[in-house]
């Protein structure tokens, strides 16, 4: 099949009004109150070299923060400042997607609007504002019609390296919860879709470069007191605005949000849902590629309405244990504690998918090892490789612990470039998933873990609070349980691995449910 | 003495940190009068021409305009009542000819039609082409150009007295001239009082009724041309003489009658 023609290239184009309006909104918003905070500052500092050097310090600061880093931590911030307001004033709000990723983009577009807002005021000739004064202005008059109007080329540059720089960090909210242009790449970095990947970049580098054009009219219009340029530029950008926003009005918020993690099961999963609460007449939304934490807590929030998690995952990470009990225990405990939090646990999908340590079948028989614990002798000439969380959760502490593993060197990854990196020998052992198809594919084995270091990580179903008397829903979604097994889900991720039209989440989700309902 | 003070300095003095800048100086400018203030760059001129409008405010002394202590009168009012006239125009570069020369009308919500009757006016005096030159851009205009502007907004508010920081100082010879003549007729055909900051001493003997010199802060001499000459102090004398000497060596080398 050719590139071109590939039928993902339709499918990405059918998420585009929904990714697109929800960049350009966030990006919208970020950049006005970017603004609404830089500008005031920068006119109020303009006279007063010492905060304007504490100003400019404080936003180099923040620039230097990755932007990804700076997204991740206004979300446990605003939770913070949510679980206040709950207990001072009764009120709370989301701390999940739009709010947070709006505040930390428009954080981000300070710098440059500060720098050249300054920068603009501080450059004016002291002898046209002697004129100012001369001719009889008030010191506001001197800046509404003198300061500004001859430092606002210089800001709108600002403005617009601004607006370039939050559209392009904007793709990064997506861990967050915020739908964008990011959805693209997360999707097609965790799926191995290219065409996610290459659309999603393309789109926010178009968008990007649309507005910088647009502003770049404006500018110059405004430099060379051009009004007809910076007219149109005006008028390029409430365009550009208008039809990236007016398709994603008046949806209706009433859907049902199936949340995702970042992984490729995670997005067929929710594929999966989505399809069956749709298929009973129920408006569905999948909002994917959800960081591990903030995922949980916006189902507690009831931000998403339900998802898939794992049963060990919870028990370590929300229950803080960090004993093992026996599978049918753990679930039943983990049930308990979750309706304390008005968490419907709905029941298991039937697999497994749980960590485990994974190398190359012929290099585990040419060693003679089948379990961790022969592992353990030869681990001190090896290295290990494992997402950007196992190794510093407690199955890894307790791994280490249970087996006395002490590996050469530890490395993280992309989940879906470690199978590649173990079967091609760049490292030793990796810390996979047991319902990962990639063991299968590349002919590696998972190997055994007979101390039980490890807990049991059942695939479970778990719906929001506002959702647990939702008798249509959990109607809907009844038939799922207990009917997808480990070889079945194993056969689903190799597929969703795949690099062609087939592999996309949504194909392997109408798959997957075509296979336990046949 | 003509009756009526428009202007009057009594013992004003500014320092900046050490440097005092204007010492202990008393002039007074009666209504009607041109004065020049000559002296070198750093003598004190035009901090004392700026302490009349309070775009600077004395340190001691006594200023007072048109009989009134400026202390008492609201710095911005004080400042739409009276013409100042830039060094280099101090157009505004964003604004049209026209908006330049309406800007203190507009300040004082005058109507935009009087004000563009006004800016008409303003421009026939100062006799630049209405149609041509109305809806420019200052950086479309030549020097001489920008300074007629510049007078012109100066009078935009009808002042009564005009304040000119080296008005003239950085145009060509001819333009200098011609616009030196033309305002000074200006001022008689308006009834201005005039202060005028100037190093040269030619224009100030050419175009005021009265000189006042400074050196280092101090007010050395004060009175027509004439009265200077009579002067004790060597170096308004070497200002006057200067003059002269240069007419002499002009006489000189160029053929009688001037022109080729």
């Amino acid at each position: 099949m050719s590139f071109f023609t590939d039928p993902r290239w339709g499918e990405a184009l059918s998420h585009l009004p929904d990714y697109l309006g929800n960049h350009v909104r966030v990006s919208l918003a970020a950049l006005a109150l970017g603004l609404a905070v830089s500008l005031p500052l920068a006119i109020l500092t303009r006279n007063r070299p010492a905060p304007r050097g504490m100003l400019l310090a404080f936003a180099s600061i923040v620039q230097t923060v990755p932007g990804l880093a700076l997204l991740a931590l206004f979300y446990p911030l605003l939770l913070l400042a949510a679980s206040v307001t709950l207990a001072w004033f009764g009120v709370s709000f989301s701390a999940f997607g739009f709010l947070p990723a709006m505040l930390a983009l428009a954080l981000y577009s300070m710098l440059p609007v500060l720098r050249n807002g300054i920068t603009g005021l501080n450059g004016i000739d002291p002898a046209l504002l002697e004129a100012a004064k001369g001719v009889g202005m008030t010191a506001r008059q001197s800046l509404l019609m003198v300061e500004l109007p001859l430092a606002l080329p210089v800001m709108m540059a600002g403005i617009r390296t601004a607006a370039v720089w939050v559209i392009g960090t904007a793709t990064l909210s997506t861990p967050i919860g915020q739908t964008s242009l990011g959805n693209y790449i997360f999707a097609g970095l965790q799926t191995q879709n290219w065409v996610f990947v290459l659309f999603g970049c393309l789109a926010s580098a178009l968008l990007a470069l649309a507005v910088d054009e647009l502003l770049g009219l404006i500018e110059t219009g405004l430099r060379q007191r051009r009004r007809l340029r910076a007219g149109l530029g005006a008028i390029g950008i409430a365009a550009l605005v208008a039809a990236t926003l007016v398709p994603t009005l008046g949806r209706s918020s009433q859907s049902y949000v199936v949340g995702a993690k970042t992984f490729a099961e995670q997005y067929v999963l929710s594929a999966l849902l989505r399809d069956r609460l749709q298929a009973a007449g129920l408006s569905a939304t999948a909002r994917s590629g959800l960081g591990s934490s903030v995922i949980f807590e916006a189902l507690k929030a009831g931000d998403i309405d339900l998802y898939v998690d794992y049963s060990g995952t919870l028990w370590a990470n929300q229950l803080h244990r960090t004993d093992i009990k026996p599978r049918a225990e753990l679930l039943a405990e983990l049930k308990t504690a979750l309706a304390k939090e008005n968490i419907t646990l709905l029941g298991e999908l039937g697999f497994e998918n749980a960590y485990a340590l994974v190398m190359p079948r012929r290099r585990a028989e040419a060693l003679g090892i089948r379990s961790i614990a022969d592992l353990a002798a030869h681990t001190s000439t090896m290295s290990i490789a494992g997402d950007y969380e196992f190794f510093s959760r407690p199955e890894w502490a307790a791994l280490q612990k249970a087996y006395g593993l002490s590996f050469r060197a530890q490395r993280q990854m992309q989940p879906d470039f470690m199978y590649a990196a173990v079967a091609s020998g760049e490292v030793d052992v990796i810390a996979g998933y047991t319902s990962d198809g990639l063991i299968a594919k590349y002919d590696l084995v998972a190997l055994n873990d007979p101390r039980h270091a490890i807990p049991p990580y059942d695939a479970i179903l778990l719906l929001a609070p506002k959702r647990a008397g939702d008798e249509r829903l959990q109607a809907a979604l009844k038939p799922l349980l207990g009917k997808i097994d480990i070889a079945t889900m194993r056969e689903a991720n190799l597929r969703a691995s795949g690099n062609d039209a087939n592999s996309s989440p949504d194909a392997v989700a109408k798959w997957l449910w075509g296979k336990i309902n046949p | 003495m003509p009756s009526k003070l428009a202007i009057s300095y009594a013992h004003v003095t500014k320092s900046f940190g050490p440097l005092k800048a204007v010492d202990d100086v008393s002039l007074d400018i009666a209504e009607g009068e041109f004065v020049a203030i000559v002296g070198g760059s750093g003598s004190g001129k035009t901090t004392l021409l700026r302490l009349a409008n309070r775009l600077i405010e004395a340190d001691g002394g006594t200023i007072t305009v048109e009989g009134e202590d400026v202390q008492n009168v609201d710095p911005v009012a004080l400042r739409r009542r009276i013409g100042y006239v830039f060094q280099a125009g101090g157009l505004f570069p964003h604004l049209s000819v026209a908006d330049n020369i309406g800007i203190t009308p507009r300040l004082q919500g005058v109507s935009a039609t009087d004000i563009a009757a006004r800016v008409d006016e303003l421009l026939e005096l100062v006799q630049l082409d209405r149609a041509a030159h109305r809806d420019r851009l200052p950086e479309a205009l030549s020097g001489g150009q920008r300074q007629r502007v510049g007078v012109a907004r100066a009078l935009a508010a009808k002042p009564r007295i005009m304040l000119m920081d080296e008005p003239f100082g950085a145009l060509d010879p001819l333009t200098r001239d011609a616009l030196g003549e033309d305002f000074r007729d200006l001022h008689r055909k308006l009834g201005l009082t005039t202060v005028m900051i100037t190093h040269d001493m030619t224009e100030a003997i050419l175009l005021a009724d009265r000189i006042a010199v400074m050196r280092a802060g101090t007010l050395l001499a004060q009175g027509t041309p004439a009265e200077l000459s009579k002067s004790g102090d060597a170096y308004v004398l070497e200002l006057l003489r200067t003059p002269r000497r240069q007419v002499e060596r002009l006489n000189a080398l160029l053929p009688q009658g001037g022109g080729a």
